[in-house]
């Protein structure tokens, strides 16, 4: 398990390693999941229910299927916690909280500054996600 | 001969090292032998160039030359724009190039 | 055409200050190069040949006489005088800085224009037909479905980190002008047997190392799936096209190794998936994008006769316009080829000379062509000898266009670091060759298209000759391909042989030319005599 640099969670973080997503179906004790960019985040649809902890690595920015992995999760109704680890730099940030990710353990520490600015660079978005932001569309429109 | 060639960062002006600094004119460019990556990933930390590489050219009479045209072009300008390049004045400048 | 709400405004605004705080983290250090890189990209900001390079973004080809004069206005403030238009109805500027990147973008935000996302692993510009919303022959104007396209696409966060560039096109007519069957999506307005307008969508075109013509994926997709749908194809590129080869990245090479109906299969499952989402703007929000694309108030009545006897005049009315879909008005296009210039290049001054004509005469509207030329969609008949006029005192009326002429060229290597072979010198030995009017106009027409590399930013896949400059172990070589076409009859071009000199092109060029003269019958095209007659004269002559 990789500590969190940022946060959006009131509850405990699970303690649990996270396990690959091969094995999670048969680790019925597991709570947590690592997610590579090659996994299948629908693998994990059986066992929503027993999954509070989801770790989407980002080996490298430039690789994007982790922000589908982690929108295909909170679509199916996944609450937990989902972090994005790895290659996560600051101009990533806003994106990736877009996707649902609500957890963020950077291989390399962000800057405070940056990172928070970059959280809250966007005060309005084009596209209807599962970060539950309104989007233009639906503000026009009422 | 091997010499080294990038952008400035903040102008994207192309230059060529010439032993001390970057040079806009390839007439400066000295051979750095086999110190090429050396060189480049001090200048590249530094921010004293971008996207730099190592070429290949010849000393010719006429200077230093790079051995493909591409760094011909890049080091003259567009030959068909004559008036945008370092030489617009010059005629044989093209020719260089080709 | 579409005007900005606050909204609109405060995605350009805050796009500027993400991009000259990412600016500065550059320039100060805190951000490496190899962080930095995809982020300029994706504000159009690329490191060439000789400079930055800014790609502002022409949204499907349109643009009013205040945007088009800033784009002058940005020649001279920030660069060398002039700009450049490119096959995606772009424009480019060669000479940048990118310390003055940011402010660039602060003006361009003014006038409503950016560049967003003209570069990099992400969704393009959304691009079109020159003629829309004028054409006789479109179903409706395609624009309206292009900017709820670009919305969309614009800061998609899951679609950020594609594995390679995707490029869009949507079209309403069976002509097709935007080449969309060679778009990673192609989309073309359609009405079903119910009467409904819809989409029909091609999936997996595209040029470059491997060209390929896109399959028809869904023949209707209703109006009010159209983002969903389009969110389903993305999301399964993204998940599974490859990210281990750069050259096999491209989503026509999914589509063709999974096949037709199992990409299709694939689709249509995450889109069942997906509706349950409501990520679907209301069909109120096409109407209201629609609303900016109503017709501009035509003089009903106004007389459809042209006045032909000055013969420059009559000859740049033969070749350089088409029928607009109201009487009394016609659509006019301004080549920026003419024999002695660089294709798709225009200084500062005529840009704006450009964009004041269009205010004058042409509704205060311009788009910008997959050819690289510019139109005046909607010119009064009774005006556009006035207009001619004042192209011709500016240079501006090579009467040339879709002739051999109406050279299609990258900038190549004489500006782009991607290049192989230069093309603009090319491109200038043929239009010289064929400067005669009598012969461009005995040729007729033939879409002549050069690319510097295999990227085939020229398109010269789809040109019914083709040129591709490679590099021959050190020297520039150039192939010679025919038979290519980025209309609805969608072909791609086959190479003739082993490759030529710079001098050695453009006589096989005139060698084809001259085969066709030879052999055509009644009413052919050089790519039609092509198509009749198969390769082998064509191989004869030019090989001897």
């Amino acid at each position: 398990m990789v500590e969190a640099q940022y946060r959006f969670r009131d509850d405990e973080p699970v303690a649990d390693p996270a396990v690959t997503v091969d094995s999670f179906g048969d680790q019925t004790n597991a709570a947590a999941v690592r997610i590579e960019p090659g996994d299948d985040a629908r693998d994990l649809l059986p066992f929503l229910d027993r999954l509070r902890l989801v770790e989407v690595n980002f080996p490298s920015f430039g690789d994007g299927r982790g922000y589908s992995a982690a929108r295909i999760l909170r679509e199916a109704g996944y609450v937990g916690e989902l972090r994005a680890v790895g290659a996560v730099f600051v101009d990533q940030l806003s994106h990736l909280r877009r996707c649902g990710f609500d957890s963020f353990a950077p291989e390399t520490p962000l800057d405070p500054i940056d990172a928070e600015a970059a959280f809250d660079r966007w005060p309005e978005v084009y596209q209807a996600t599962v970060d539950g932001r309104q989007p233009i569309w639906s503000k026009r429109h009422g | 001969m091997k010499i080294l060639t990038g952008n400035d960062l903040k102008t994207g002006a192309v230059i060529w090292w010439d032993g001390n600094e970057w040079s806009l004119h390839i007439e400066d460019a000295v051979d750095v032998g086999e110190h090429a990556a050396e060189i480049l990933a001090r200048e590249e930390a530094a921010r004293h160039v971008n996207a730099s590489y190592a070429v290949d050219a010849q000393q010719t009479p006429e200077g230093v030359r790079p051995g493909h045209i591409k760094e011909r072009i890049r080091a003259l300008g567009p030959t068909v724009r004559p008036d945008l390049t370092l030489k617009p004045a010059d005629p044989a400048a093209l020719n260089w190039v080709i | 055409m579409y005007k900005y709400d606050q909204y609109d405004q405060a995605m350009v605004d805050t796009r500027v200050e993400e991009f000259r705080d990412q600016t500065r983290r550059r320039l100060d250090g805190t951000l490496a190069e190899e962080n930095f890189r995809p982020l300029r990209l994706q504000n159009g900001l690329y490191l060439q040949l000789h400079a930055y390079m800014l790609r502002v973004a022409v949204p499907y080809g349109t643009l009013s006489s205040a945007q088009m004069r800033m784009l002058g206005d940005i020649a001279d403030k920030y660069d060398r005088g002039y700009g450049h238009f490119t096959t995606r109805q772009n424009i480019q500027y060669n000479w940048i800085k990118l310390e003055d990147a940011p402010d660039i973008l602060a003006d361009l935000a003014t006038v409503e224009m950016h560049a967003i996302q003209t570069s990099g692993n992400c969704i393009r510009n959304i691009s079109s037909d020159q003629y829309a919303g004028a054409a006789a022959d479109e179903l409706i104007d395609p624009r309206p479905y292009a900017e709820l396209l670009r919305q969309w696409s614009s800061f998609h966060p899951e679609f950020l980190a594609l594995p390679r560039k995707f490029k869009i096109a949507v079209i309403a007519s069976d002509t097709d002008r935007a080449a969309m069957k060679l778009h990673d999506i192609g989309i073309q307005m359609v009405r079903n047997d119910a009467g409904e307008i819809g989409c029909a969508f091609y999936v997996g075109g595209g040029m470059g190392r491997t060209p390929m013509i896109a399959p028809l994926i869904r023949d209707f997709v209703p109006l009010d799936q159209l983002i969903t749908y389009s969110e389903a194809c993305l999301r399964v590129y993204n998940r599974y096209g490859r990210r281990d080869n750069k050259y096999k990245a491209r989503i026509k090479i999914l589509v063709h190794e999974l096949g037709k109906d199992e990409y299709t299969r694939q689709v249509e499952e995450e889109f069942a998936q997906l509706l349950t989402q409501n990520i679907e703007p209301p069909l109120a929000e096409l109407e209201r994008i629609k609303a900016y694309f109503v017709d501009p108030p035509f003089e009903a009545g106004a007389s459809d006769d042209l006045d032909r006897s000055d013969p420059d005049f009559a000859l740049w009315v033969a070749n350089n316009t088409a029928q607009h879909k109201q009487a009394g008005y016609i659509i006019a296009t301004v080549s920026l080829k003419p024999v002695e210039g660089i294709p798709g290049d225009a200084t500062a001054d005529q840009i704006r000379l450009m964009a004041d004509l269009a205010k004058e005469y042409a509704f205060d509207e311009l788009r910008v062509t997959h050819a690289q030329n510019i139109v005046f969609p909607h010119v009064k008949k009774s005006d556009l000898y006035t207009l001619w006029q004042k192209l011709d005192a500016a240079g501006l009326s090579t009467a040339n266009l879709d002739t051999i002429g109406d050279i299609i060229a990258c900038p190549g290597l004489d500006y782009c670091s991607l290049a192989n072979a230069r093309s603009i010198p090319v491109a200038q030995k043929i239009a010289e060759r064929f400067a005669a009017q009598e012969r461009l106009d005995t040729i007729g027409e033939l879409k002549l298209k050069i690319s510097g590399c295999i990227n085939a930013c020229g398109h010269h896949h789809a040109g019914h000759i083709g040129i591709l400059g490679v590099d021959r172990k050190g020297v520039e070589n150039y192939q010679l391909l025919l038979g290519g076409s980025e209309g609805a009859d969608t072909s791609l071009g086959q190479i003739t042989g082993p490759g030529f000199s710079e001098d050695g092109i453009v006589d096989a060029v005139e060698k084809a030319t001259d085969v066709y003269l030879a052999n055509k019958e009644e009413g052919e095209r050089f790519l039609d005599t092509y198509r009749r007659i198969g390769m082998t004269p064509f191989k004869e002559a030019i090989y001897g």
